[in-house]
């Protein structure tokens, strides 16, 4: 009797325009999405569009410019220094993602194996990738310093060396260096993002294939790489679009310097829109890099569905 | 009848309003009355870290609670590494928000001339009251058209230099020329004691270094047109071949990767014998005497010297770093932050300022040549007439918005990093030829 009390007073009193709105699912999806619909345009469309404006007038900083069309296009493209930066940015993110692949699976081989102090050990290889990349970086610069590199101490005192290495004075070492210093910061991501895919491969395939007689290498090969392959072109993907827009560690190590040696996009762009203050053809150098980063996420997207289809 | 308001009264009739127009800075300080425009106003002063810390201090702890007190305005005093102000000044530029005044390095102000209030009025009272600017002023901060900026000090470059060492090596005066610059360099590289000098994209010692190189030879970026490129020549092929030879045998090569900090941290250190800089390797000596020994246990300060760069075959060239600050136009503290540069810039203010330099700047104006600073300490008698030798970046043409831009993109400087990195010296003028093409063009 109560119950139908109850039904009865709901069904008198019918809900309000804005709650029956909300019943819709199309509309709750929409109100959902909303927020993050504002932030992305904000500060992802909006800064893009604005960027591309930005790349087709003469804007100088404080002078908003007339429309030029592709001229600061094509102003850069007959840029040798544009030119290196291309070539630097594709080999310093193949080069270290490479290695931080390399080295972040072996390492979560490693971390996924039961030993004292495991946690600890987990959350200490998170270090390189919890310090702010700057405060790292100065240390590193440090390191390569030309006259009190500790590196150079340190190999001297070997016997290693007779002179000092010329770390960051020397175009290809300047390079090295860099890339170094990525490697070292990226391979925690890459460990601890490649231990958790490697936590969900069930220990019982690897089992059975050991009682199979599959030897390690062959159940690493034809067991865990191929369920680890989703996880790894995922962890790979981020990292190539974080390298190959990277800025902090090439700014504080080498300001893309020796004589503009080390310059990757992100660095050139800078030194070319906010250091001089030609904004248009800073804007120019960065988007260039928007179509291949596309290509290069549309390449792997596509690979990670089919890996994931299999 | 017209109506006053309140708020109309006060402004026309403040004391210190009355004050400042009738009686300038003197009045202000004698009527002991902020202007009525400063009241309760905020002026946020953007520097560089100062090579000289204890100046620093003095504005910090002296100066602007005097400034304040005496202007009735709150100053936020903020110091940023020099290489990071122009980055600075384009995000507040394009932001229409920041510091209301920001130093610049040499001729930088010409890039922004369009979004900086003109100081035309500050500038031509201090240099009438003062005897004139240097031209290396007017070339850096007037556009033709207005002071784009107000002249702050030139921090002379000059060619620190270990005495002892250089005596060693038979010189017992600093080489005259380049090319006996570089055969005592190769003497003292062969006793591991080299030269060190940047190439890098920092703001001071490269460029101060590189052009000046350039005209000693004859070299020029530009002809007196400020449009016609002009690297391109005989005479700049055979100043950078002449580095490419004079790096290799006599400097220390690690100087590909040096910012402006880097060659004092060398010397002090007593790993080089001689680099261009301001003084602030001889003051930061002078500041901890027993701190910095030489290999003989001598107080390092009794071993270093300055001089100016040597004379190449078209002559003897410097070029200094020159400051100023600019009052861009989107500061909603215009009045304020006039005020507080006409209080900056009266005498007895400035000179306090001058003084803790201890010769490290020299001020934008004949008249100070004359202070007792200069006769103090030998040793930095050199940098009194730093203001009278410079030339400015852009010669053969105007120090103007071009010459600026070329000068941000190290275009010069990279000409040379390039050739002791092993392009052909040829090559590497070709390569600066159509970079500035690109600029001028």
């Amino acid at each position: 009797m109560a119950v139908a009390a109850v039904s009865t007073a709901l069904g008198d009193a019918p809900p309000p325009r804005r709650r029956r709105l909300l019943e819709d699912e199309r509309w709750l999806a929409l109100a959902l999405l909303l927020p993050t619909m504002v932030l992305l345009g904000l500060f992802i469309a909006y800064p893009f569009v604005r960027g591309i404006l930005l790349s087709v007038t003469d804007s100088r900083v404080g002078v908003s410019g007339s429309f030029v069309g592709l001229e600061n296009y094509y102003r850069i493209w007959n840029d040798g220094i544009f030119r290196t930066a291309v070539y630097n940015t594709f080999l310093y993110t193949g080069v270290t993602t490479v290695f931080k692949l390399a080295l972040g699976l072996w390492l979560a081989m490693l971390l996924n194996r039961n030993f004292r102090g495991k946690a600890f050990t987990r959350a200490f290889i998170l270090l390189p990738f919890i310090i702010p990349t700057v405060l790292s970086t100065f240390a590193w610069k440090w390191m390569f310093d030309p006259t009190f590199s500790v590196l150079n101490w340190v190999l001297y005192r070997l016997g290693a060396i007779t002179g000092r290495i010329n770390w960051l004075g020397d175009p290809d070492l300047a390079m090295i260096s860099i890339m170094v210093v990525n490697i070292w910061r990226g391979v925690p991501f890459f460990a601890i993002s490649l231990l958790a895919g490697l936590q969900t491969i069930s220990p019982e395939l690897n089992e059975a294939a050991a009682i199979d007689g599959a030897k390690p290498w062959q159940r690493f090969w034809y067991v865990t790489w191929p369920l680890l392959l989703p996880v790894t072109m995922v962890v790979m993907l981020f990292s190539v679009i974080q390298t190959f827009a990277d800025f902090q560690i090439v700014y504080v190590m080498t300001g893309g310097g020796p004589a503009n040696a080390t310059h990757l996009f992100a660095t050139y762009a800078y030194q070319i829109g906010v250091g001089t203050g030609l904004l248009s053809q800073g804007a120019a150098i960065s988007l260039a890099m928007f179509p291949i980063l596309f290509l290069i996420v549309v390449v792997q997207l596509l690979y990670i569905r089919r890996v994931e289809v299999r | 009848m017209a109506r006053i308001s309140r708020r109309k009264f006060l402004q026309v009739s403040g004391p210190g309003v009355v004050a400042a127009k009738a009686m300038g800075m003197a009045g202000i300080l004698a009527s002991r009355t902020a202007p009525a425009y400063a009241q309760g106003a905020t002026v946020h002063w953007l520097r560089w870290n100062d090579f000289v810390p204890a100046s620093d201090q003095l504005l910090r702890k002296e100066m602007l609670p005097e400034a304040e007190k005496a202007l009735g305005m709150k100053i936020t005093f903020e110091t940023v590494n020099a290489n990071d102000l122009q980055p600075r000044i384009t995000s507040a530029i394009q932001s229409g928000a920041g510091p209301d005044l920001i130093m610049l390095n040499n001729n930088h102000p010409q890039l922004y001339a369009d979004s900086l209030v003109d100081l035309s009025d500050i500038a031509e009272a201090t240099g009438k009251a003062e005897g004139g600017y240097y031209p290396l002023v007017r070339a850096n901060s007037n556009n033709g058209q207005k002071w784009l900026s107000m002249p702050w000090a030139i921090i002379g470059a000059m060619i620190a230099y270990r005495k002892s060492w250089f005596e060693e090596a038979g010189a017992n005066s600093f080489p005259e020329t380049w090319e006996a610059y570089r055969e005592v360099g190769k003497k003292l590289k062969a006793k591991g004691r080299p030269i060190g000098q940047t190439l890098g994209h920092t703001f001071g010692d490269s460029p101060t270094f590189t052009y000046p190189l350039l005209w000693s030879f004859g070299g020029k970026e530009v002809e007196a047109d400020g449009r016609t490129v002009a690297i391109n020549t005989k005479e700049a092929v055979e100043s950078v071949a002449f580095m490419t030879a004079f790096w290799k045998e006599a400097h220390d090569e690690g100087g590909l990767a040096w910012d402006d900090t880097n060659n004092n941290r060398a010397f002090l250190s007593q790993t080089i014998c001689a680099t261009l800089n301001g003084a602030s390797i001889y003051i930061e000596s002078l500041r901890n005497a027993d701190k910095y020994m030489t290999e003989k246990g001598a107080q390092l300060r009794t071993d270093i010297l300055h001089s100016p760069l040597p004379r190449g075959p078209a002559g003897q060239f410097t070029m200094h770093t020159y400051h100023s600050h600019v009052l861009p136009t989107y500061s909603r503290n215009q009045a304020a932050a006039k005020a507080f540069l006409r209080w900056v810039h009266a005498k007895p203010v400035y000179e306090r300022w001058f003084v803790s330099q201890k010769g490290y700047a020299t001020p934008c104006t004949a008249q100070w040549e004359e202070h007792k600073v200069w006769s103090e300490d030998p040793v930095m008698a050199p940098f009194k007439v730093a203001g009278r030798l410079g030339r400015s970046p852009g010669y053969a043409g105007s120090s103007g918005p071009k010459a600026a831009e070329a000068l941000s993109k190290y275009i010069v400087t990279d000409m040379y990093a390039k050739a002791v990195q092993g392009m052909p010296a040829a090559d590497a003028v070709k390569w600066a030829e159509g970079e500035l093409k690109g600029v001028y063009g």
